[in-house]
């Protein structure tokens, strides 16, 4: 090992090198496994190979994307198919001896709300999972991405993946965020600038002053999304932040002095070169909203839909009409004052307490406006009860929001939680695609606090000015 | 899995940029397991006309002279999103073998490689210059040769492209990589041995 400056990424990467082969394929070893239902191929992959877990005690498993947010019984899932995914992967675990979250249980939740909340993420590690937005877990200075279900079915046999080590990009977002403004703008901001393709082939580091100034809830947020960027994984350096968030959590090390003493020695050293370098000055970021079928299209509060003629190839326009028609939009309509039908506010990205404490510091002394149907789906278990705990779920309902139960819901809808074709969405999740919340649904992507203004607003609007106004 | 080696086909135009997996195969036909044929779920949604079960004439997929095309020539950032293998099964199973894309979603581009679907990246010319040619002469061949590593258009074109050596291998031969994992054990225990159990509890 030589004694030039690495990034937090390489050391990650060294530690976790089994071997190197001559053409560049790395094969790593993993930390953490995490597992929804989305694993049961791979499950099967394994049992009609002969094969078992290697390390069944470094792999967990929880129910998310078919889990109910109206009831915790699994008698109460009216579609057997789903009922059937959710009794596969505990049956999985069962089998194999394999930690698991249970339906019902006080650890369940959306898998990458409850491995940060349980100290199952950790500095340092690295961590998978058959899921696009395991990105989230590198908040905590991990190494953490999703993978294909023939990688989880290698995991499962090996503990270990195949990888060619990618290049990294540092995104360095200056100043200070101006108030009502929240990761998820800053996230936004970022795609809409690099685009949706932007970061492909490409680890994230976030640095910066507005990154360090976000509390550990927002860099879940803002990592969460860098799939959305294409990256491979996005990271934060861990700081005091990182360690206060995870002292005494379930599974944090037991020797905790020593684990610091590493972690500290873990952030990219002074002078490490990145692949690519993007700065944004993060006082100057506004509100987000998107208007369109990509992450990448998104604009501040008080922009306009643009038109198909505003570019000049025809594919684009072509591209463009389409995606309007699909939006229900005009070019020139401004996104302030668009009507919304429907409000959740929920998902991996946006779920944790903070996401419910800011769109209820909205909510708080407003009622739902008439004709909207607003949700809110806490994250976790844990976030449910320490939201109860603080009155939120009072606020809510107060409000005319549903206060529904743990779960990915209306971000995927593979639950059966999804909105009427045509009808207008206000989302706190990660993608805004074609029918991605049920067919001809139209997904507006916004932070926690625009997607409460929304809803008590009955159209988009400015989070700020009703701050402004008090609740 | 499947083996790779060379393939000549129509190819079907799909120059839309950021078609995400959501779109290759919607949510709701993912809780089926893999020998159920995929194929009929392939942009179920996007292949219908929007409110109805018709399907859209209009969609390359649904047009008569593009039935039995092998290859899928899209735009940039093609597959991007979830992480769904769903995606390649669903393609693969309606009969493609390769895209051709300025640029894929990283974990499509993996889990193609893994499951007989080779994903193909040029240039974003060279992607609009086959997009003109397949819809100028519908039903045109188009020739991937995984071992020379080029792309024969149907003017005659040759164009080179590069995939990672080692999927490659795998693809040509039709193995996956657990099997020459499972034969590193004696390195994989002395790495266990030197990690020590940290991390687990
Ligand atoms: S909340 Fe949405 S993005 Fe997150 S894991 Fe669930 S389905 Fe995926």
């Amino acid at each position: 090992m030589s004694d030039a400056p690495r990034t937090m990424f390489e050391k990650i990467w060294e530690r976790h090198r089994v071997l190197e082969r001559e053409d560049g394929q790395t094969l790593l070893y993993v930390d953490r496994h995490l597992v929804h239902e989305g694993g049961a191929a791979a499950f099967e992959a394994l049992r009609r190979r002969g094969l078992a877990p290697r390390a069944p005690e470094r792999i967990f498993t929880v129910p998310d994307h078919y889990a109910p947010t109206d009831s915790r019984r699994l008698g109460d899932i009216r579609d057997p198919r789903h009922r059937a995914m959710i009794e596969l992967l505990e049956r999985n675990a069962a089998e194999h001896g394999i930690r698991h979250f249970g339906l019902g249980g006080p650890d369940q939740g959306i898998v990458h709300v409850i491995g940060p909340e349980l100290g199952l993420s950790q500095p340092e590690m690295l961590i998978v999972c058959g899921d696009s937005h395991t990105s989230t877990h590198g908040a905590l200075g991990a190494l953490a991405f999703g993978i294909g279900s023939t990688e989880v079915a290698h995991v499962l046999a090996t503990q270990t993946l195949w990888q060619r080590k990618p290049k990294t990009m540092r995104i360095t977002v200056g100043g200070r965020l101006g108030a009502g403004v929240s990761a998820k703008d800053v996230i936004l901001a970022i795609i809409a600038r690099i685009g949706a393709a932007g970061a492909t082939g490409h680890v994230i580091e976030y640095a910066g002053s507005a990154i360090t100034g976000l509390s550990m809830e927002g860099r879940l947020t803002l990592c969460n999304m860098s799939i959305e960027a294409g990256g491979r994984a996005g990271m934060v350096a861990p700081d005091e932040t990182a360690f206060a968030y995870l002292a005494g959590r379930a599974y944090v090390p037991e020797d905790w002095e020593a684990a610091l003493d590493r972690w500290r020695a873990l952030p990219s050293d002074p002078g490490a070169a990145f692949d690519a370098e993007v700065a944004l000055d993060g006082g100057a970021i506004e509100p987000m909203v998107t208007w369109g079928n990509s992450p990448e299209e998104a604009l501040p509060i008080g922009g306009v839909v643009p038109g198909p003629e505003a570019s000049v190839d025809a594919e684009r326009r072509e591209v463009m009409a389409r995606t309007l028609d699909y939006m229900g939009l005009a070019p020139g309509m401004r996104l302030e004052g668009l009507p919304v039908d429907r409000v959740f506010i929920g998902s991996c990205t946006n779920s944790r307490i903070e996401d419910l404490r800011s769109a209820a510091a909205v909510a708080r002394g407003r009622q739902v406006a008439e004709g909207v149907e607003a949700w809110v789906v806490p994250g976790s278990e844990a976030v449910k009860r320490q939201a109860e705990a603080e009155g939120l779920h009072e606020v809510f309902r107060g409000a005319g929001f549903a206060w529904r139960e743990a779960g990915c819901s209306m971000c995927v809808g593979m639950n059966g939680d999804i909105a009427r074709p045509g009808s207008r969405v206000a989302s706190t999740s990660n993608r805004n695609f074609m029918g991605r919340q049920g067919p001809g649904a139209r997904t507006h992507l916004v932070s926690p606090a625009m997607a409460a203004a929304a809803a008590v607003s009955g159209h988009f609007t400015d989070v700020r000015r009703l701050l402004a106004e008090g609740g | 899995m499947e083996a790779f080696t060379r393939l000549t086909s129509a190819a079907v135009p799909l120059p839309r940029p950021n078609i995400d997996t959501d779109q290759i195969i919607p949510a709701r036909f993912l809780s089926r397991p893999r020998d159920v044929d995929h194929g009929a779920f392939l942009f179920h949604d996007a292949r219908r006309l929007p409110g109805s079960e018709a399907q859209d004439p209009q969609f390359p997929l649904n047009r008569e002279e593009w039935q039995g095309a092998r290859i899928i020539v899209a735009g940039r950032n093609f597959a991007c999103g979830s992480s769904r293998e769903a995606a390649v099964w669903a393609l693969f199973d309606a009969g493609f073998r390769c895209a051709i894309a300025p640029g894929f979603g990283d974990i499509f581009r993996s889990n193609g490689m893994k499951n007989g679907l080779l994903p193909v990246v040029l240039p974003a010319e060279a992607v609009a210059a086959l997009t003109a040619q397949i819809e100028a002469a519908p039903g045109a061949e188009v020739t991937v040769d995984l071992r020379a590593l080029e792309v024969t258009f149907p003017d005659g074109a040759v164009h080179g492209f590069e995939v990672d050596p080692f999927a490659r291998h795998c693809l040509l031969e039709g193995v996956d990589e657990i099997g020459l994992t499972l034969s590193l054990e004696d390195e994989i225990a002395a790495f266990e041995r030197r990690y020590g159990r940290e991390n687990v509890r």
